[in-house]
């Protein structure tokens, strides 16, 4: 009977996310539905997107109400075929309402952790999804951390066992970044591969995180099956240099909010949340000195310092390069003149931040990039 | 990382990380440790409310237990800090400043400025203030506009233990004589707190909860009273700005403008007596910078004018309570 | 080791005259000048007094911390404050010690070990106690002098210091200068015991007495006592029995001492005298020492009076600087 009825449930993005407020209903009742459609606008108080459906069918009923804040996992609304009565509809969401349990209330804490590894000195922050026999790993920019790929965790496990790490320097990893170059980077996760006793990994890397993914690529080819380079460093010269300045230097969240608004093509998902946490971050011990030794490797003036083009022409690894055409810090360009044999897929619609912004498209440009 | 801790365990576990990383870091105060030359257990109390507990075994030698002489202790504290040391120094309850205000607003205020600029004096004075535990007026107060009113010290009130660790380590950093004011029926609030070391700075305030009807501002305790009052109002669909001050000197009345102006309105929360307060003040200066922004008078939340009662009934009706915060709210609203 | 029949030194007796006579070239000079108006405010002048002062911070070193007094010209000079800074400093301008800021009650220089003369009677000896404290952690052997007159001894800030002292075992001297009177009121009235020893005793510290009049006795006395805390030994209290030349503060008619008091002290209790007195008839020191440096001290003083007459005033930006470090 049920099974005909799926449900739209309150998601989690993120580890930290206990309940979103629900926002505009894009779709209306009745209305036939794709799977990874967007149907409803959810604000949490880190960030707004909208909830994408995974099911087919007609959107039959919209549970939740515009305005209303659910908690993680609560009933949003249902899909099903033409066939079942609205009853039977009352009936089952009657029935999930009652048996609904807020996460937080629940007995089990089903949350994915986060895990460390300690590599030398260094405490690697990683969390691992999935259990798929071939391992991914995802590595953010500059300033991010591993929650930078909150709207993707859980798209990308279907085919591989995802890891999401802090790099050293940010998150909740060791705030040490040696000499600040890539090279220290890139050394730095191969051991942790070691650790994980992982030989051979696909790689997604965005911004600076797609330069370390490049660099590993450079000196460890062997170990890399593809590279995904979202609004990736290191394919070019040019740079927002002004934006990582900004990012770096700034004290206060007047000063950092108009730099982080410069990450996405939507500006208005810079919450203050968004900018407080970012603030946080910065301000642990170490952090700062960090981010300036980083950025003292990475960018001279406004140019890049390491190119690694070359990389994507002297190997034999696919490759696939996802960029914003709105992306403000890393120009589109870079995207445009990449050897032949590298997929490129730019998003009209997109900023730098694309893998949040536009998760949906790129979890399913990658999704499929990993089937071949 | 962060993990949820208390107010109790973030100041101490600043001073933990501060006294390791920095040796003229020194504790001291009325029974900081507890059992000073008596027969029992050495760390006994770790302080009155228990903060200071476990850091003797580490720490030894740079806890120091005083004898009951404020105008000694708190001005050796002073003294030391003079010349090298940063020292912590607790003045129990604010109730008592009147026994060492002297070395406090004579002194270590006015070494900077009175030597010409060559003094530094990086003391942290820590203090408890605040009612709601029938501990009467000698023992309830919150004197916090006594010492906003003195140039040359700081003054700080987290109300939050990610505020408060962030708080007292910046605290402790800062070259300048700091008041470190803990509201005594706060310790167990929890919060997210990173494990490792970070400061915030003096001068920002932090929103807690953005809206565009009215603006509250608050300090202490008296914030989470601001929030609750929030929440009641926004089942009306009423949407506050709650501000919390961190530091009363210096203050951010930067943010607190900017959301005046937004929303025209302002209720003010202070736990201190009404008179030359910290929330006279900061009405003044919004009357005087944002007067064309006001929508309505500036609505004041304070207990009257008198000390602080014993009876639970009696202390009840002295303090701020989030109804009394919703009715001024409310007020503003009239028009 | 000395040459010569006193406990000191050619070159430390020559020093400490040097020290004694400029702290009463400076104190005439500044009885004169506040007597034309020029001097703002309030002075308070240690003429009188120089051989407590001196007998003791012979003994100092720049990394030990004194506190003083609202009369603080003396230890500033004795420790070691530049005097063409601190006239600057009497005459409210830019160029003082303390930037005009201070003024003759706050005249301080922490780089000397200064920790300010005082306005408040008495808060200066928690303050000793604390660079004592500090003393201890930084393991220099290094010392705090605590100075105070007859009227401070009386305040809890001293009382409760003697206490904390003894309890904590620290490296800090009480100097109790006891001139005979605290502004108006002399000490047989105000205090209750005879003598500063006693209540030493009474909160667990040694004391001495010594005659504060006598470079010499004031030496040897607070050498041993300054010798013992920077060996662990603990805290002491020193009581200087002298006499100032001066009233309380300038302009103290000083009706409330005897009609001939001030001029009978002038002639038979003057420290300075008694010290040339003690130097040349040892033949520790010749006339023609003594008169090269009243030569030199002259020059200085001049010069110091003559520069701050002329020096910069400070100006609207100054009132608001220095406040904090930041804010």
């Amino acid at each position: 009977m049920s099974s005909n009825i799926k449900v739209i449930t309150m998601p989690k993005w993120g580890l930290t996310m206990k309940e979103g407020s629900v926002g505009d209903w894009l779709i209306e009742e009745g209305i036939t539905v794709d799977s990874g459609m967007e149907v409803v606008e959810v604000e949490t108080d880190k960030i707004t997107s909208a909830v994408e459906v995974s099911d087919s069918g007609i959107l039959r009923r919209t549970v939740a109400v515009s305005g209303e804040t659910l908690p993680v996992g609560a009933l949003l609304g249902v899909i099903t075929e033409e066939e079942v009565s609205d009853e039977e509809l009352d009936d089952f969401i009657q029935k999930f309402q009652d048996n609904f349990v807020p996460e937080e209330d629940s007995e089990e804490d089903s949350a994915p952790k986060t895990e460390t590894v300690q590599i030398g000195e260094l405490t690697l922050n990683f969390l691992r999804q999935g259990d798929a026999e071939k391992a991914a790993f995802l590595l953010h920019g500059f300033g991010g951390d591993l929650n930078n790929w909150l709207f993707n965790h859980q798209a990308l496990i279907s085919n591989r066992t995802v890891i999401t790490i802090d790099l050293p320097g940010h998150g909740s990893s060791s705030k040490d970044v040696g000499n600040g170059s890539f090279g220290f980077m890139a050394e730095t996760i191969l051991q942790f591969m070691k650790e994980l006793d992982i030989m051979e990994a696909d790689w997604v890397g965005h911004s600076m995180g797609g330069a370390i993914a490049l660099q590993l690529a450079k000196s460890h080819p062997e170990m890399v099956r593809s590279l995904t380079l979202i609004g990736s460093a290191g394919l070019g010269e040019e740079i927002n240099g002004d934006y990582l300045r900004g990012f770096t230097q700034s004290q206060s969240r007047r000063e950092l909010k108009p730099f982080v608004q410069q990450l996405f093509k939507d500006s208005s998902l810079v919450t203050r949340q968004l900018v407080e946490d970012l603030l946080k971050f910065k301000r642990i011990d170490g952090v700062q000195v960090c981010l300036q030794t980083i950025m003292d490797c990475f960018i001279d003036g406004d140019k890049q310092v390491e190119i690694l083009t070359n990389v994507l022409e002297s190997q034999d690894i696919p490759a696939l390069v996802i960029w914003g055409k709105e992306d403000r810090i890393l120009p589109v360009d870079h995207a445009g003149s990449l050897p032949n044999q590298v997929q490129v897929k730019i998003l009209e619609d997109g900023g730098h931040m694309v893998q949040m912004e536009n998760a949906s498209e790129v979890n399913r440009i990658i999704n499929k990039f990993w089937e071949i | 990382m962060a993990r949820n801790i208390t107010i109790r365990e973030a100041i101490r576990e600043a001073f933990d990380q501060e006294m390791e990383r920095d040796s003229t870091v020194i504790l001291m105060g009325e029974d900081i440790v507890g059992g000073a030359g008596s027969p029992g257990e050495d760390d006994a109390w770790g302080g009155v409310m228990g903060i200071h507990k476990g850091l003797f075994g580490k720490y030894g030698k740079r806890m120091l237990d005083t004898p009951l002489s404020e105008s000694a202790y708190i001005g050796a504290a002073i003294g030391a800090a003079a010349c090298g040391m940063r020292p912590v120094a607790e003045l129990m309850f604010i109730d008592f400043l009147g026994v060492c205000f002297d070395q406090i607003f004579n002194q270590a205020a006015k070494f900077r400025y009175m030597f010409g600029g060559k003094a530094e004096t990086p003391v942290v004075i820590r203090t408890m203030y605040g009612a709601g535990i029938s501990a009467a007026s000698q023992h309830s107060q919150t004197l916090t506009p006594i010492f906003t009113h003195i140039p040359g010290i700081k003054v700080v009130c987290p109300s939050t233990p990610y505020d408060a660790k962030g708080l007292m380590i910046q605290s402790i950093r800062d070259n300048d004589p700091v008041i470190f004011c803990e509201h005594k029926n706060i310790y167990d609030f929890s919060g997210d707190v990173p494990t490792e070391s970070y400061t915030i700075p003096f001068a920002e305030a932090n929103i807690l909860r953005e809206g565009s009807d009215v603006t509250i501002v608050s300090y202490g305790l008296m914030v989470h009273r601001a929030v609750e009052a929030a929440n009641q109002l926004a089942k009306d669909g009423i949407e506050c700005e709650v501000i919390d001050l961190r530091t009363l000197s210096p203050i951010d009345m930067e943010t607190v403008i900017e959301s005046v102006e937004n929303t025209g309105k302002l209720v003010v929360v202070d736990e201190a007596n009404p008179r030359c307060s910290i929330a006279s003040d900061i009405s003044a200066t919004v009357a005087q910078q944002a007067f064309n922004d006001l929508k309505a008078p500036i609505e004041m939340v304070t207990p009257p004018h008198t000390p602080v009662p014993f009876s639970p009934d009696l202390e009840s009706f002295y303090l701020p309570s989030s109804e009394k915060i919703v009715k001024s709210v409310q007020k503003t609203l009239i028009n | 080791m000395s040459d010569n029949a006193l406990p000191l030194s050619k070159d430390k007796l020559l020093r400490a005259y040097r020290m004694m006579k400029t702290i009463r070239e400076f104190e005439e000079r500044v009885h004169v000048e506040f007597a034309t108006g020029d001097l703002p405010g309030f002075v308070h002048l240690y003429a009188g007094e120089e051989a407590a002062g001196a007998g003791i911070m012979m003994h100092l070193r720049q990394e030990d911390y004194i506190s003083s007094t609202h009369r603080g010209h003396g230890h500033c000079i004795a420790k070691g404050v530049d005097v063409k800074g601190m006239v600057a400093e009497l005459y409210g301008r830019s160029s003082g010690t303390c930037h005009g800021k201070g003024g003759s009650m706050h005249i301080a220089d922490l780089d000397m070990g200064m920790m300010g003369a005082n306005g408040i009677l008495g808060a200066g000896a928690p303050l000793a106690c604390g660079a004592a404290l500090a003393s201890k952690y930084k393991k220099d052997g290094s010392v705090g002098i605590s100075f105070l007159g007859d009227g401070a001894s009386n305040a809890g800030n001293f009382l409760e210091s003697l206490n904390l002292a003894a309890v904590w075992d620290l490296p800090v001297i009480f100097v109790v200068e006891n001139n005979g009177y605290a502004q108006a009121t002399s000490r047989d009235y105000a205090v209750a015991v005879d003598s500063y020893v006693d209540r030493a005793l009474g909160f667990g510290m040694p004391g001495v007495t010594v005659d504060g009049t006598d470079f010499f006795a004031v030496y040897e006395a607070s050498g041993e006592i300054i010798s013992r805390a920077r060996d662990g030994g603990g805290p002491s209290l020193l009581e200087c029995n002298m006499i100032r030349f001066y009233g309380h503060f300038e302009g103290d008619a000083q009706t409330y001492r005897g009609s001939d008091e001030v001029e009978k002290i002038r002639k038979n209790r003057d420290c300075l005298k008694k010290f040339v007195q003690q130097v040349t008839q040892t033949d520790a020191l010749n006339k023609s020492d003594l008169d090269g440096i009243d030569q030199e001290i002259s020059v200085l003083i001049n010069e110091a009076f003559d520069e701050a007459q002329k020096a910069p005033r400070p100006t609207e930006t100054d009132l608001l600087s220095d406040v904090y470090i930041n804010y």
